[in-house]
């Protein structure tokens, strides 16, 4: 297959689930950058402490659009503090893997859904410790001069 | 369906060149460097190849020196000029900021020698002028390389200009025809050009074959040392079933060069056309100076590599100028050397076609591309953010 992407990646870049936007989500997060070629929005709808919706938009390459498919299934329906947990190496696992020119895109799914978990916080006056969301900035994936 | 649309990738062999190259890896295997009579026929063949290679291009057979294909012929070019130069104390060079890595690659091994390189820029549509070129040339120039046809986007450069303006100037002119050769008439003694590399594989002969042309009197500079094969200037046997190949498949592209201009620049046009009507597509390029199979845009919103694997799905093999395609961080130079932000360039979508591409091809590609662009586009964020805006403004 092109690229070398696992039948996983191929098959959530092709059907990709949980595309979309929620009107009045409770938290979205967008991160990335155009200029480097990916950008993931992430959109949360919870009721109760509890992540009943998740939809999401991407530019980006097949495995950005495969990433943010794949974060968003492994955080449906679960806790929001389950998903603060979710990290960018519990992606590619579920992916069967990702080149590794690639990985960055995991790393951007993963602070896709803190972004958001952290715009529904700070909606909701909800306090937490700044230092789960430090922000790995662009260094992961490219050079932004 | 299956839709090969990468030719300026490479093209697939034709059957007139291997069924030439089978005659000379079967029977005809002899080496032409030897002196019994197997030998000299193998070294008539060659000297046959020179003379059908050297009709098509219109130059001096003997300023042909076969290599291992383009790069080799550009590697070779570049070198050769630049140390000829030194030797004068020119050590300046000039090329164009959209060149193949061929000769930006060796551009920068000759810097880091101590040669001062300018890259011309090009203007939207990829072209540099002649008069950008004579502006550029100092006393201590000595080569200009400037590329006949582009191999991202398509554009004709206006070699023959360009090489007036260098032998007004008495410096020397190259062009990397690797893109041009077997596409575009090329004639070597009209257009004024001193050097000349082609490569066979871009026109449906073998791969790892090619030629550099020099104009007599250029001493070009062995970049590989052994025998005297190519008077001296490529040593290593010669690859005779690939240079016959080569031979073959290049007379066959200049003898039908009319019909398939014609045929192939309609083809193209038809699709360029079709795809324009997605809105808020860019086509990338030049419409008049441009390869006659050539189609390059942007779709703003999307990027470059889902759009390729989404055609790969439907059978159709095209390429991107996007950095996730490119296998670097930054999407084409070429690209970015148009003026298009990186947000664009990374939406790029390249088809070039061949003599072998047929108008059900292409209506098949004309028929998918509008529905992937748009699949891609409902589920991006910039997408989202410019019909946003452009709401606003409106
Ligand atoms: C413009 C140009 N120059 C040089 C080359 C290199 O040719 P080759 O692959 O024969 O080394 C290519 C091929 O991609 C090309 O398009």
């Amino acid at each position: 297959m092109a690229m070398n992407y696992s039948e996983k990646v191929m098959d959530h870049f092709q059907n990709p689930r949980n595309v979309g936007k929620i009107e009045n989500a409770d938290g979205v997060g967008e991160v990335g950058n155009a200029k480097c070629g990916d950008i993931m929005k992430i959109y949360l709808k919870i009721d109760d402490g509890i992540i009943t919706d998740v939809k999401f938009n991407t530019f980006g390459c097949a495995s950005a659009i495969a990433t943010s498919s794949m974060a968003t299934e492994l955080i449906k329906g679960k806790p929001v503090s389950e998903a603060l947990k979710l990290t960018n190496q519990a992606v590619v696992e579920a992916l069967d893997g990702l080149p590794p020119v690639k990985i960055h895109c995991s790393v951007l799914a993963e602070e896709a859904v803190k972004a958001a978990v952290k715009d529904y916080y700070d909606k909701n006056g909800i306090e937490y410790d700044p230092a789960e969301f430090a922000d790995s900035g662009c260094d992961h994936c490219c050079r932004c001069d | 369906m299956r839709v090969y649309a990468d030719n300026a990738a490479t093209t697939h062999i034709s059957d007139n060149a291997l069924a030439e190259m089978i005659k000379y890896y079967g029977p005809e295997y002899e080496n032409a460097s030897s002196l019994h009579a197997y030998g000299q026929a193998a070294a008539d063949a060659l000297a046959d190849a020179r003379r059908r290679i050297a009709a098509c291009l219109g130059c001096d057979e003997r300023g042909i020196i076969f290599t291992s294909g383009g790069s080799e012929a550009d590697n070779q070019a570049l070198i050769s000029a630049a140390h000829l130069g030194a030797k004068k104390g020119k050590k300046h060079l000039i090329s164009t900021a959209v060149e193949h890595h061929a000769i930006l690659h060796t551009l920068d091994k000759l810097k880091k020698e101590g040669f001062e390189v300018t890259l011309l820029p090009v203007d939207s549509k990829g072209r540099v002028t002649a008069g950008q070129v004579e502006d550029a040339i100092r006393e201590d120039t000595a080569l200009v390389s400037v590329m006949f046809a582009n191999n991202e986007i398509g554009t004709v450069m206006p070699v023959k200009e360009i090489g007036a303006v260098c032998r007004e100037k008495k410096v020397l002119f190259h062009t990397d025809a690797v893109q041009a050769a077997g596409h575009l008439r090329i004639n070597v003694e009209e257009m004024n050009i001193d050097m000349l590399s082609v490569s066979a594989h871009k026109f449906h002969g073998p791969k790892g074959t090619g030629l550099l042309y020099a104009k007599r009197g250029i001493a070009l500079e062995s970049l590989i040392c052994g025998g005297a094969q190519e008077k001296g200037k490529r040593a290593g046997t010669e690859n005779l079933p690939a240079i016959m190949g080569m031979a073959t498949a290049l007379e066959d592209a200049c003898r039908n060069l009319d019909e398939y201009t014609a045929r192939v620049s309609a083809l193209r046009d038809k699709v360029i056309d079709a795809l324009s009507k997605i809105p808020r597509s860019i086509v990338n390029g030049d419409r008049e100076n441009r390869l006659p199979n050539n189609v390059n845009m942007c779709f703003e919103g999307i990027e470059g590599e889902s759009l390729l694997l989404m055609l790969d799905m439907y059978g159709i093999a095209a390429s991107s100028g996007s950095a996730c395609t490119s296998g670097s961080l930054d999407p084409s130079h070429v690209l970015l050397a148009i003026g298009l932000p990186h947000e664009t360039a990374h939406g790029s979508l390249r088809l070039t076609f061949s003599e072998y591409t047929t108008e059900e091809e292409v209506d098949y590609i004309i028929d998918k591309v509008p529905g992937i662009v748009a699949k891609l586009r409902d589920m991006s964020p910039v997408w989202e953010r410019m019909m946003k805006e452009e709401k606003a403004n409106a």
